[in-house]
């Protein structure tokens, strides 16, 4: 009976046509589907990211933000729905992702150096251009440990700069951070930070940043994605325009302040929701 | 018996040096580094001391000097080392089968979870089966011949290296193999890139538990199935004639043999593995 009742409901939704994003929109995200243990996490989810942009997404324990980019990076499968890079799918996309746990990232059984050069053997890359790439590579960060050195052999802050340096050698398009900092010390934190701002700056490479310090995820981006308790939506979008290269003196100007209090009431007036 | 066993696991209190090099101030070091000298000199004494204060008679138990001096006599040239290297050129074939054969196949079987789940209880199964009730049937399949103690010992420690390969593939940091792929590696590179890998350590873990048990097995073997060489052979030949000191002397050695094989593996591991714990 109610499956008869139910039945036209289903037929009657009409397949939404492809609306593309603004100009501007790298990554364009439609009808985004994805449940775990039969509870949606999202639903109908629809985003446009930004080309050469920072975007910080932001929002409540379990609403998924690390889950959202694993989807968008294609590390975790979704259950329907559309993510194109550039109008590509994903499969003639290059992209670079740093974990959040770089021990269980890099491989130990290289040497730091082969690690941030492994992609680009993967592209089948010549010595030449991988030696050009690396020197490129050690100049525009600054390297000051030697990576001819194991990783486990590196601190923590030196092993995420390298995992850095990995996921930036194929000239990714986009960059994936999921909570590239949580494992640092602040020292560590503030400087590779800078590091990636510089990186920014120097490319101009779409960053897709996870973060749970709100700070941090206001002082590096353009664009602060605030998302919804699950299932998850876009709660809000908020622009964030001061120039780069930011400093810590950003961090007390008053655009800085406005931006990171309004992302706050944003994200507890959803949590408490 | 039981004193038969504690000769040679008392040198396992050899162990400590790699990990007492941390020792602090180096007055106290003096002593950390007599501490695994403790354990087999205490037992010395009170092994000298049951036998000269009768509580054991010598006839069962000789004097620990005596078994030592038979020891090191024996393998100084006397017929003791023949039957040493026999017993060791029969562990290191058994063991080299059930390596080259095992860790492939391992490794092979991890990489494909359905292909291992098949045949988990099979592998489990035997892996549990004390190797030495199966040796009527090996004596069945090859006879009383030298292959058929090398076969019944590279069974036993085959099942050990595959077992802990393919689970060293299965176990794989998920995180690593999905750094492989996020890098755009086909799914051949992601297993010879990172599977292999990181299925090393555990491999090792299974080398060294077989290279035992391939020892253990060879052992039981040279006893009991017509062998004339070989420790096993001699052990039992000198209880037999009730040739103790000899008997003592071959346990020693045999216990010496297991000992310097794990500590053989260990370096080995410590230099391939070289990752490994960090």
């Amino acid at each position: 009976m109610n499956a008869v009742l139910n039945a036209p409901v289903f037929a009657d939704v009409p397949v939404p046509e492809f609306k593309p994003g603004p100009a501007g929109t790298h990554i364009t995200i439609r009808g985004l589907t994805k449940y775990f243990a039969g509870w949606p996490l999202y639903e109908n989810f629809d985003l446009d990211i930004p080309k050469h942009k920072i975007v910080s997404v932001f929002g409540p324990n379990g609403c998924g933000k690390s889950t959202l980019i694993n989807m968008i990076a294609g590390l975790i499968p979704i259950d329907s729905g559309e993510i194109l890079f550039d109008g590509k799918s994903l499969k003639d996309t290059k992209i670079g992702y740093v974990f959040q746990n770089y021990r269980e990232a890099m491989f130990p059984w290289m040497r730091t150096i082969d690690n941030i050069a492994y992609p680009l053997k993967l592209e089948g890359k010549s010595k030449g251009e991988v030696d050009r790439r690396m020197t490129e590579l050690v100049a525009s960060f600054d390297v000051k440990f030697d990576l001819n050195r194991y990783p486990y052999e590196l601190s923590g802050g030196q092993q995420q700069t390298a995992s850095i340096m990995r996921a930036l050698a194929p000239n990714p398009e986009v960059l994936f951070l999921d909570e590239p900092f949580s494992a640092l010390d602040f020292e560590m934190t503030l400087f590779i930070r800078e590091k990636l701002q510089e990186v920014f700056m120097q490319t101009g490479t779409t960053m897709v940043l996870v973060s749970h310090d709100l700070e941090e995820a206001v002082y590096l981006a353009d664009q602060v994605l605030l998302l919804t308790k699950r299932p998850t939506r876009v709660a809000e979008i908020l622009p964030y325009t001061d120039p780069r290269p930011r400093t810590t003196a950003t961090l007390s100007e008053p655009s800085f302040i406005a931006a990171k209090k309004r992302s706050l009431e944003i994200f507890q007036r959803e949590v408490r929701r | 018996m039981s004193t038969s066993t504690t000769p040679h696991k008392a040198p396992t209190a050899w162990v400590p040096p790699a990990s007492s090099d941390a020792a602090a101030a180096p007055r106290k070091a003096d002593w950390g580094r007599a501490l695994p000298f403790v354990g087999p000199v205490v037992l010395f004494i009170i092994w000298d001391l049951a036998v000269r204060l009768g509580f054991i008679k010598a006839i069962l138990l000789p004097p620990p000097v005596d078994a030592l001096g038979a020891l090191l006599g024996g393998l100084a040239g006397g017929p003791l080392l023949g039957d040493f290297l026999v017993t060791v050129w029969r562990t290191v074939q058994a063991f080299l089968i059930a390596a080259v054969l095992g860790m492939p196949l391992g490794v092979l079987l991890g990489s494909n979870e359905k292909a291992y789940r098949s045949v988990e209880f099979l592998i489990d199964f035997f892996r549990s089966t004390p190797s030495s009730a199966l040796i009527p049937l090996f004596l069945m399949v090859f006879g009383v011949s030298d292959i058929n103690k090398v076969a019944i010992a590279a069974f036993g420690a085959l099942l050990i290296v595959v077992f802990n390969s393919a689970y060293g593939v299965i176990n794989a940091r998920k995180q690593r193999v999905m750094a492989a792929k996020v890098m755009g590696a086909t799914r051949w590179q992601v297993f010879k890139d990172v599977l292999i890998w990181e299925s090393l350590q555990p491999s090792f873990v299974g080398l060294r538990s077989a290279v035992s048990m391939a020892l253990v097995i060879v052992i039981v073997a040279e006893m009991f199935i017509g062998a004339d060489s070989g420790l096993g052979n001699r052990i039992i030949n000198s209880q037999q004639v009730m040739n103790v000191k000899d008997m003592y002397a071959s346990i020693l050695a045999a216990g010496a043999l297991g000992y310097a094989l794990n500590v053989l593996f260990l370096l080995i591991e410590r230099k391939i593995v070289h990752w490994s714990g960090r």
